[in-house]
């Protein structure tokens, strides 16, 4: 199994870092990985994106320019990611903010308002938690005790008391993940 | 230090050569920030090795005063070594020929960004020459390895400096920005003390320690005004570039055995290339790949026997053709040799590097 | 007043200088870069020089200066903009010269160009942007960077035995013979910008006079290398930068 994944949205998003728990629960899951990040000035406030790659088997390349799943949080990222996920692969969008939606009709297309829902609820902070949940609703490819490991190993100890909120973060975007229709 | 030898972790490319000089027994980290390898002095000084190994890492006011630190930490037979990317390695050419001239051990890390000039930030490979042909003045090479994973830049570290002191002579670990800004799995390397000045007045017995009873006044110098003594170091320096050009050739080879075609490429490239083997490979086209580890030595010999059993072979850069020179002189016109390259910091994808074999080979 | 007095141009209060194109700044929000550029732009529309201005921009932040102000500008390689900035002016001599430089490009890699433009008596001025910190390159420690304050590679704090002391050029700048004018200003208040423009507009002028090289310091912000909001910064700044980076004249030869 090998699973080829581009997260990307603005820098402060919590893009590099939701690459970063993903990487490190496949880590834990024994898996090869591979987490690549956009790097420069653009990250203050530009956009910001992270190939992600768990595999079963030694990884080749770390730049891709096809995906099998592509998460964009905002415009510049779906016009640029949608057109490259592979046929029969996975797109999650967040609507936030979004004049023009996806059209493709040969991929799977999700759609998970976690901006929207994290604003509402006061948990800015937890979107790329939320995000992850969705993605791994519709594509387990790590399992959940998995992630909370990796994720005490990206957090610094001090931040330790915010497992739990993470952990309901997961959850809550396993429940606001839904299909989208063209 | 807390972490055993054996754990696997993960971490960028730039971090793993922090974590590895500290544990390699390295003395002394001489940089000025510089991106896309900042990291690799930050994490020193959120690691303070100072505090456990007594490794001293400073902050130069620039890549000449790096490269010059190094140099006198050198001549004092300590493990040192300065990273920094493209412009500021430009920079560091005059102390490079000093201490090729002066016989001192050193490392030096090139993370490799587009130039020429300021350039971009963005990964290239367009320092090929500099690294391998002597980017200083002089007739001087030193050994150049490129790493192509975050093990890599870990191993390397240790390697690189194990070449120095062998052969007395400045390294080069010639990365490029996505390696050094990667994560991937990696294992550091075991533990190793620094070296206690008596072990260092033995092994280096020409350091600049401070004059005892027992011997002469050592001096660390690269100047030489009678020009027969001055050829004569040439000779020496010449005869030492032959010993590693025999003795210290590495590179790795991907599904040569059946080949018709074969990719050569470096670092971050050749990881791009393996991938394209992979997709020819499902597609029953016979690609493999030649990954040169060292590019200096270069495995010449190798290429020149591979070029007696396949059609051709395709050199990817990411330059406007600087390592294909040697594929060239290595395969002296047997078969085709192509070239396919991206400049400007992008790096091209494995669809296509295979496509531009297609076209330029089948 | 209604929108029709508002948009009158008997009216018109203020009106961004002519020299400032409207390319989009890429400083973040609070930036001090962004407000030394609007100046610059204004100094040069009121004196009238935008034909016989030169500017060497370098490389930090300031990389892109050349984008935002329509005036010929040369790039320099970091820290060696001094060195462009004295063959430009002794080639040209009737043109305004000037150097735009980070605290790490004047103060650290550049600090030998620095040194010997100011010594040779160059008739160029040094706008020096002094916000104590590598803000291009994502915070590292500078020269300027305070004792015990926190950068990427201080993480734990400036630690003066291991890392040095903060590096005052403007006070090493002003012992030197070829040095007719130096100043420390800021950008933060409305009277602080005012006093900054007065001061690069006096730089320019004894540029033209032959009486040696003018640095101009702006103690300057850096919300993203500090970590801080812009309002924040500008307090962090007025509490901790100026006591050791001092505001007003440190030399003047009239
Ligand atoms: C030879 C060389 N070394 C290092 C760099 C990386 N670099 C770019 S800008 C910069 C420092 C910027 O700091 P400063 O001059 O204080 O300006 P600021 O960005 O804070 O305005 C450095 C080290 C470079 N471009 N060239
Ligand atoms: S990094 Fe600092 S100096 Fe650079 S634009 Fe942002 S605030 Fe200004």
């Amino acid at each position: 199994m090998t699973e080829e994944i581009i997260i990307s949205g603005f820098g402060g998003q919590g893009v590099l870092s939701m690459g970063k728990i993903l990487a490190y629960s496949g880590l834990v899951q024994g898996q090869e990985v591979s987490w690549m990040p956009s790097y420069g000035p653009e990250q203050r406030g530009g956009t910001a994106n992270v190939t992600v790659i768990l595999s079963n088997q030694r990884i080749s390349s770390p730049v891709l320019n096809t995906y099998d799943t592509a998460i964009v949080l905002n415009q510049p990222s779906l016009d640029k990611f949608e057109p490259l996920v592979k046929p029969g692969g996975t797109l999650i969008f967040d609507g936030n903010g979004l004049h023009r939606l996806p059209v493709r009709t040969d991929i799977n297309l999700y759609q998970i308002n976690a901006t929207e829902y994290a604003y509402a609820n006061n948990s800015s902070k937890t979107i790329n938690m939320i995000i992850l949940g969705g993605l791994l609703k519709i594509r387990p490819i790590v399992e959940i005790e998995n992630v909370l490991k990796g994720l005490k190993k990206t957090l610094p100890p001090r931040h330790h008391h915010l497992l739990p909120l993470n952990e309901q973060a997961i959850h809550t975007g396993m429940d606001l993940i839904m299909p989208y229709a063209v | 230090m807390s972490r055993k030898s054996d754990e696997v972790t993960l971490m960028k490319g730039n971090e793993a050569i922090a974590h590895a000089a500290v544990r390699c027994g390295c003395d002394g980290y001489f940089g000025y920030p510089i991106t896309p390898q900042s990291e690799i002095l930050e994490t020193l000084m959120e690691i303070e090795p100072w505090k456990t190994t007594g490794m001293v890492v400073l902050q130069a006011e620039s890549e000449v005063a790096s490269i010059n630190m190094v140099y006198g930490a050198a001549g004092c037979g300590k493990k040192s070594m300065t990273t920094s990317s493209s412009p500021g390695v430009s920079l560091m050419q005059e102390g490079i020929s000093y201490m090729a001239g002066a016989e001192l051990p050193g490392v030096i890390v090139n993370v490799m960004r587009g130039g020429p000039g300021l350039g971009t930030i963005q990964p290239s490979q367009a320092d090929y020459f500099q690294a391998t042909k002597g980017g200083g003045h002089g007739d001087y090479r030193m050994p150049v390895l490129a790493p192509a994973s975050v093990q890599e830049m870990a191993d390397f570290t240790v390697l690189a400096f194990d070449l120095a002191f062998k052969y007395l002579t400045p390294a080069m670990i010639l990365a490029d920005g996505i390696i050094g800004q990667m994560m991937e799995k990696v294992v550091l390397p075991p533990f190793t003390p620094r070296r206690s000045e008596e072990e260092i007045r033995r092994e280096c017995p020409w350091a600049t320690l401070g004059k005892t009873q027992d011997r002469n006044p050592n001096y660390i110098s690269s100047l030489e005004l009678r020009s027969e003594e001055m050829e004569k170091i040439n000779l020496r320096l010449q005869k030492r570039y032959r010993e590693i050009e025999k003795n210290e050739v590495r590179y790795e080879e991907i599904q040569c055995e059946d080949a018709d075609f074969i990719f050569v490429a470096f670092g971050t490239m050749a990881r791009v290339c393996q991938k394209a083997v992979e997709i020819a490979r499902e597609e029953g086209l016979k690609v493999g790949l030649i990954r040169p580890i060292t590019l200096f030595p270069y495995p010449y010999n190798r290429i020149a026997e591979l070029s007696e059993k396949v059609k051709g072979f395709i050199s990817v850069e990411m330059s406007a053709g600087q390592m294909v020179e040697d594929v060239r002189l290595a395969v002296s016109g047997k078969v085709p040799v192509e070239f396919y390259g991206r400049m400007g910091g992008i790096v091209p994808s494995p669809e296509e590097v295979l496509n531009a074999l297609k076209t330029k080979l089948l | 007043m209604n929108v029709k007095d508002i948009i009158n141009p008997a009216n018109l209060v203020y009106e961004k200088t002519t020299v400032m194109n409207d390319t989009p700044m890429h400083y973040c929000p609070g930036c001090s870069h962004g407000v030394v550029h609007k100046l610059l732009g204004e100094i040069i529309q009121e004196m009238d020089i935008q034909d016989k201005t030169i500017g060497v921009a370098p490389v930090g932040c300031g990389v892109f200066a050349y984008k935002y102000l329509d005036i010929d500008w040369q790039q320099a390689a970091h820290g060696r903009a001094p060195a462009v900035a004295t063959a430009i002016k002794r080639l040209l001599p009737d043109r305004y010269v000037f150097t735009y430089q980070g605290d790490g490009d004047l103060a650290a890699i550049g600090t030998a160009e620095t040194i010997h433009a100011c010594s040779r008596g160059e008739n160029i001025v040094f706008i020096y942007i002094n916000n104590g910190i590598y803000g291009m390159t994502g915070g590292q420690m500078a020269p300027t960077t305070l004792p015990g304050m926190k950068s990427t590679t201080s993480p734990k704090g400036r630690d003066e035995k291991l890392e040095g002391h903060s590096l005052d050029m403007s006070k090493l700048l002003m012992h030197l013979d070829g040095v007719c004018y130096v100043t420390r200003q800021s950008v933060h208040t409305v009277a602080s910008v005012r006093k900054t423009k007065r001061a690069i507009r006096k730089a320019f002028e004894y540029s033209m006079m032959n009486k040696g090289a003018s640095v101009v310091e702006i103690v300057s912000t850096c919300s993203s290398g500090w970590r801080m909001s812009p309002a924040d910064s500008n307090t962090w700044m007025e509490e901790h930068m100026f006591p050791v980076y001092a505001m007003g004249d440190l030399k003047d030869i009239e």
